[in-house]
């Protein structure tokens, strides 16, 4: 029970009584009757949908999810399934975990991988943010036949970044050595020399840091890539359901031919499920992948 | 419409509705804390806590209410977060580690919502709604009556009376946060935001994986956090979560929640002081510094300049597809502008110079315009350190509303400006000379710095928000951290309401020929200026090795 203040005690005592009470009338009030009251106005017809979560059923009534959060359309081995479409790459934990939300939180200049070093216990291993995305434009566009080569990336689909050692400090003077850090030995780098010095690959525990980092744009583009930048960048929660448009007219080919569909249908299911900007300014174009593959569901194989 | 108009047009769709809404709020706001009558709720409340809502309270008086409540309100969060295990639906989770009970207790008491824990992966249903929750009405309900007393200070003449803490507490609750909390938590749920108590649900999707679909009362939280400038999101990934944030207009009504009461509380000073163009000075200066955030960010990330961006093709790691990255980068200017910390895209990820940017928003102190309440007293404190400056050049006996600004309100002013930054590069400091604690980086070289800075600075202005790259729930982490966000909300407190005892306590001056107006284009310019000169030349240098630094190689 609390005491009530008596007027014998000092004025700090009674002050930290009358904070305590004012903290327990707040935690009633809106600590439990509030999210109470929100709670069950949320059970209205038209809220109750939403406030569960706005899970979805397959056609069989089962519960497969909820449309808000994405899903992997993967097999055991993590390859994508070719008869649905791909949503974004995930950071949230294995992929799409609801329990472990997470962006990959990795910076725009994290371009230098980290190897295994058998010779010390514990895997040091790290990709960086650049060859994962090198890695995941390769496979995409190898996944639906497009040239999925970008700026800063190797054909083999990690960051193309050399380490340049000259002969006098300050990177002044002839090039002496040549490193492609991203490229772990025994590969064939990607050039073979670099200003007439031959380029070596990268050793496990091969410190490069003192060299001068320099990063080969090569043939790739960028911006206009035929896969798009949604298609090779994780999301702020891991958890992202949709795509752009552009990525999911990309899958169109891919899906209709692995279930034995025309193109031109499943191309008319993506455009009935493309969203545009609501009041046209808000948010970007976009396609909710579960959605869309629960209607390729139904559509049976044609 | 292409992204770079849609992103425009965004962005001044939410000015537009700020401006609309800034004279009937403030006003709302001014009549909350003028009015002489009592609700009947109130009384009761009064009457169930034992405080008498009719005594004006002195300064020292009104500190040490400040204080206690705030002292009580962090043991009791505390035992709550670390008693979890013992209370009923706790999910199955455990209680915290004392390390990080104590950061979370402080963050949230404080108004800052940094997490060290993940929410979906620690804490259940009652310590978020009855623990978390509660500090998010009361850690912005205690900011607010804060700022009234200052703007006390300056509308009262002749007297040490301050108003009373309680009764601005409790009207910030029951005539402000809560009603507008009520009707906005239905509103996100009509827009997908989850209310409900289900636990987690573990479904077979589509193709036959396991997937954990988590619930939660979660509209009743969102809207306070944003509301009230708190930031703590329900789940790790904020309100990039698509059960907190799950269309591009909740994202909207978001962002326009965070910036409404700040934005506002301008407009209640020029009332209580009896002149609204004095407000509309003020708020001048911060939509002056707001617009020049919002541009720079929306500008910096639409160009994604540096490595990974350009072999993109675009800044979209750590981006939803809904929001896009100016619905983002919209988001992360503001959130960073008021103190709030909610984020709805990975900062960490940000173009080396749009992460510079945020940093800068923060740096600014949080004026601009802040946190629900600190953002106004912020303001109100650069604005004295203005007019000092501006009395020092013409000559005269600077004077603010009638009040001289003389030694004792120059030195309260020059302990605010000082103690945010004195913590934050003081703690980036401390923590890159110990390489443990450089070692929890997860971004190594420069990007590593501003993790570290960023993390400093965020807690150094009760912010919250992170480049969430850092591994911040270690011991060394969670202890500083904690220190450092109680020291930079509670001796900012000391001093602002010192000030406000002090400029009461003057007689109110007439206005003279020789006084520096202080409604005109110029003192907004000297304000800006101000508030600039300071952010400059106290963190250029740090700036300059952390993200510059990457950004500009």
């Amino acid at each position: 029970m609390i005491v009530m203040a008596s007027p014998r005690l000092p004025g700090p005592v009674r002050q930290l009584l009358a904070a305590l009470r004012m903290l327990l009338v707040l935690t009633v009030l809106v600590g439990v009757a509030y999210p109470l009251a929100v709670t069950a106005i949320a059970q209205l017809p038209g809220l109750r949908h939403r406030a569960d979560g706005s899970l979805v059923r397959a056609a069989d009534g089962t519960v497969v999810g909820s449309s808000r959060i994405g899903q992997p359309f993967t097999d055991a081995a993590g390859r994508p399934i070719p008869t649905y479409f791909q949503p974004r790459p995930s950071a949230a934990g294995a992929g799409y975990d609801p329990t472990a939300t997470s962006a990959s939180n990795l910076g725009p200049e994290d371009v230098v991988d980290m190897f295994d070093d058998p010779a010390t216990p514990g895997d040091e291993s790290r990709r960086s943010l650049l060859t994962t995305v090198c890695g995941r434009s390769r496979a995409v566009g190898q996944l639906e036949g497009v040239d999925g080569r970008r700026p800063y990336c190797t054909p083999g689909g990690v960051g193309a970044v050399l380490a340049v050692f000259h002969r006098d400090p300050g990177f002044a003077g002839p090039v002496v050595r040549v490193v492609s850090v991203n490229e772990r030995c025994p590969a064939q780098p990607f050039v073979a020399t670099y200003e007439g010095v031959r380029v070596e690959c990268a050793t496990p525990g091969g410190d490069y840091a003192a060299g001068q980092r320099v990063l080969v744009p090569g043939p790739g583009r960028g911006r206009d890539n035929p896969v798009p930048p949604d298609a090779v960048t994780a999301s702020g929660s891991g958890l992202d359901p949709d795509i752009s448009p552009a990525y999911a007219y990309l899958q169109v080919n891919r899906v209709a031919g692995a279930r034995g569909l025309t193109p031109a249908t499943v191309r008319r299911l993506v455009e009935d499920h493309v969203r545009g900007r609501a009041l046209g300014f808000l948010g970007e174009p976009r396609v909710n992948v579960v959605e869309l593959n629960l209607a390729l569901d139904r559509l049976g194989t044609g | 419409m292409n992204t770079t108009t849609a992103g425009v047009v965004f962005a001044a769709s939410l000015a537009v509705a700020l401006g609309l809404t800034y004279r009937p709020f403030g006003d709302y706001l001014a009549r909350v804390y003028t009015s002489e009558r009592h609700l009947r709720a109130e009384k009761m409340t009064y009457r169930l806590v034992g405080v008498d809502p009719d005594t004006d309270q002195r300064w020292s008086i009104h500190l040490r209410a400040v204080l206690a409540f705030s002292c009580v309100s962090a043991l009791f969060l505390y035992v709550f977060l670390r008693l979890q295990g013992r209370l009923p639906f706790n999910l199955g989770f455990d209680g915290m580690a004392p390390g990080q009970a104590f950061n979370t207790a402080a963050s949230f008491v404080t108004n800052t919502n940094w997490q060290s824990y993940a929410g979906e992966s620690t804490l259940g249903y009652l310590a978020q709604m009855a623990g978390l929750a509660v500090q998010n009405f009361a850690s912005a309900a205690v900011g607010i009556s804060v700022a009234i007393a200052l703007v006390r200070g300056f509308s009262r003449s002749h007297t040490d009376r301050l108003g009373n803490f309680w009764v601005d507490l409790v009207r910030t609750v029951v005539r402000v946060l809560l009603p507008i909390s009520v009707i906005g938590a239905v509103v996100l749920v009509a827009g997908g935001v989850v209310q409900n108590f289900h636990g987690v649900r573990t479904v077979s999707t589509i193709v036959g994986g396991g997937q954990a679909i988590t619930g939660g009362p979660v509209a009743s939280q969102e809207i306070i956090k944003e509301l009230g400038t708190n930031g703590g999101g329900f789940y790790n990934a904020n309100s990039a979560h698509p059960f907190e944030n799950p269309t591009v207009w909740t994202n909207w009504l978001q962002i326009y929640l965070l910036l409404a009461i700040p934005f506002a509380l301008p407009r209640a000073f020029g009332k209580m002081v009896g002149d609204t163009r004095q407000g509309l000075a003020i708020v001048s200066v911060m939509a002056v510094l707001a617009i020049t955030g919002v541009f720079l960010v929306n500008g910096f990330q639409l160009a994604h300049h540096g490595t990974v961006p350009t072999a993109v093709g675009a800044a979209t790691e750590g981006v939803e597809t809904r929001f896009g990255v100016s619905g983002s980068a919209t988001f992360a200017a503001a959130t960073t502008l008021t103190s709030t910390g909610a984020v709805n895209s990975a900062h960490d990820s940000y173009t080396s110079l749009g992460g510079a940017v945020l940093l800068l928003n923060m740096m600014l102190g949080e004026i601009a315009p802040g946190g629900a309440g600190s953002g106004l007293y912020g303001m109100l404190v650069v604005a004295v350190l203005a007019v000092f400056v501006g009395g020092l050049m013409i000559g005269r006996t600077p004077e603010y509303l009638g009040k001289k600004i003389a030694a004792r309100e120059v030195k309260f002013a020059a302990l605010y400006i000082l103690t945010t930054p004195a913590l934050a590069l003081g703690v980036t400091a401390v923590a890159m000379a110990l390489p443990g604690e450089r070692a929890n980086m997860l971004n190594s070289g420069a990007h590593g710095l501003s993790e570290v800075l960023y993390a400093a600075t965020s807690v150094a202005n009760n912010n919250g928000s992170a480049f969430a790259g850092l591994t911040a729930n270690t011991a060394w982490w969670n202890t500083v951290l904690g220190i450092s966000m109680l020291l930079a909300r509670f001796l900012p407190v000391v001093f602002v309401l010192g000030l406000a005892g002090s400029l009461a306590r003057q007689r109110t001056a007439p206005v003279s020929s020789g006084t520096l107006p202080t409604h005109r284009p110029l003192f907004v310019g000297l304000v800006t200026g101000v508030a600039f000169v300071v952010v400059a030349l106290t963190y250029f240098p740090a700036i300059a090795l952390g993200p510059f630094a990457e950004g500009l190689h």
